[in-house]
């Protein structure tokens, strides 16, 4: 009957590991309202480097499992079939101030997995969409994920020591980008610049805000 | 009968047993992954280990998403955790119901995570 994860406590399996878990790393006690933001982009396109650099705690993994567990049931008297899809996304975090810290997401590479996370974008104040003109192509879905989902973006083109440069308006032109898009150069692996892709998207939310209230 | 079970680190039976078998779909659609949760108790005998994790997570306030990453549990096993830890008055969730899809984004949050952005 008894399993590991089950036991009651003074089992006293995670004595001693759990006293100080988070350590340096707490949020104040008048920490109360979570934002996020999204950085989406193609598989090794750089999110998780976006994120770390800007992030003030080491990147975590946040996960979410799907079990498909009456998948052929109906048609397989007796045979029961598990699937297992675990989806994973690295996170970063950035407190605000006293009450409000922002969260850094960057999405799973597989956008055929993003049906995990419904959550995802909804409450998301907007995405970074990071790029690499190498392989432009690879972002069709992810735009339009977005654009579907409502969620407002900006586009940011990682540079790579071996990618050609193109103009942003190349890129604009490639991945037919609407005009009130903003699109920037960034290198992710820079704290400064990474920061400015994301201020870059904060002043494109403002502007829509703006955009919203006019009559 | 003591013996562990051979459970995979991520088995669906693992996570069955944690929840007790619930999925918990509808009751948890009010705790989002930067909902930030804080302990109002202190771990009690009885509780699961995770349950007793999550308070000891949660002293300072702490997102869904860090106690998933600490626990190293899916959202939807940590969720059903804290909907008991919340019903029982064991844990605070504090944030306010996810912005709405279409609305804008409130322009004082705006404001404060450019300033934040600012000087980083």
């Amino acid at each position: 009957m008894h399993s590991k994860v089950s036991d009651p406590v003074g089992g006293g399996q995670l004595a001693g590991t759990a006293d100080d878990p988070i350590g340096e790393d707490a949020l104040p006690d008048t920490a109360r309202l979570g934002v996020k933001l999204v950085v989406a982009g193609a598989f090794g396109v750089g999110k998780t480097t976006m994120v770390r650099s800007v992030s003030e705690i080491r990147p975590l993994v946040t996960e979410e499992t799907m079990t498909q567990a009456s998948l052929g049931v109906d048609s397989t008297a007796g045979v029961e079939t598990k699937t297992t899809t675990t989806v994973a996304m690295d996170f970063g975090r950035i407190t605000v101030d006293e009450e409000m810290i922002l969260y850094l997401f960057g999405t799973p590479g597989q956008e055929r997995f993003w049906f995990l996370w419904n959550g995802l974008f909804e409450g998301a104040l907007g995405a970074v969409v990071l790029v690499d003109t190498r392989r432009l192509e690879e972002s069709f879905g992810i735009l339009e994920k977005l654009e579907e989902s409502g969620t407002p973006f900006i586009v940011a083109i990682n540079t790579f020591p071996d990618s050609v440069s193109y103009s942003t308006d190349e890129v604009r032109q490639a991945l037919d980008l609407p005009p009130g898009v903003p699109i920037v150069e960034c290198d992710a692996r820079r704290r400064d610049s990474s920061r400015d892709a994301l201020l870059t998207l904060m002043h494109h939310l403002q502007k829509l805000a703006d955009a919203s209230e006019l009559p | 009968m003591s013996d562990a079970p051979d459970w995979h680190e991520d088995s669906p039976e693992r996570f069955f047993m944690i929840t007790g078998g619930r999925a918990g779909h509808v009751e948890h659609a009010a705790l989002g992954l930067v909902t930030l949760i804080l302990s109002k108790a202190a771990p009690k005998p009885g509780m699961s280990l995770e349950q007793a994790s999550v308070l000891r997570l949660c002293r300072s306030p702490l997102s869904v998403a860090e106690i998933t990453a600490h626990l190293k549990l899916p959202f939807s096993v940590v969720t059903v955790l804290l909907m008991d830890l919340l019903s029982e008055g064991n844990v605070e969730a504090r944030s306010p119901a996810p912005i709405p899809k279409s609305a804008m984004p409130d322009r004082d949050i705006l404001r404060r995570v450019i300033g934040a952005l600012q000087s980083l």
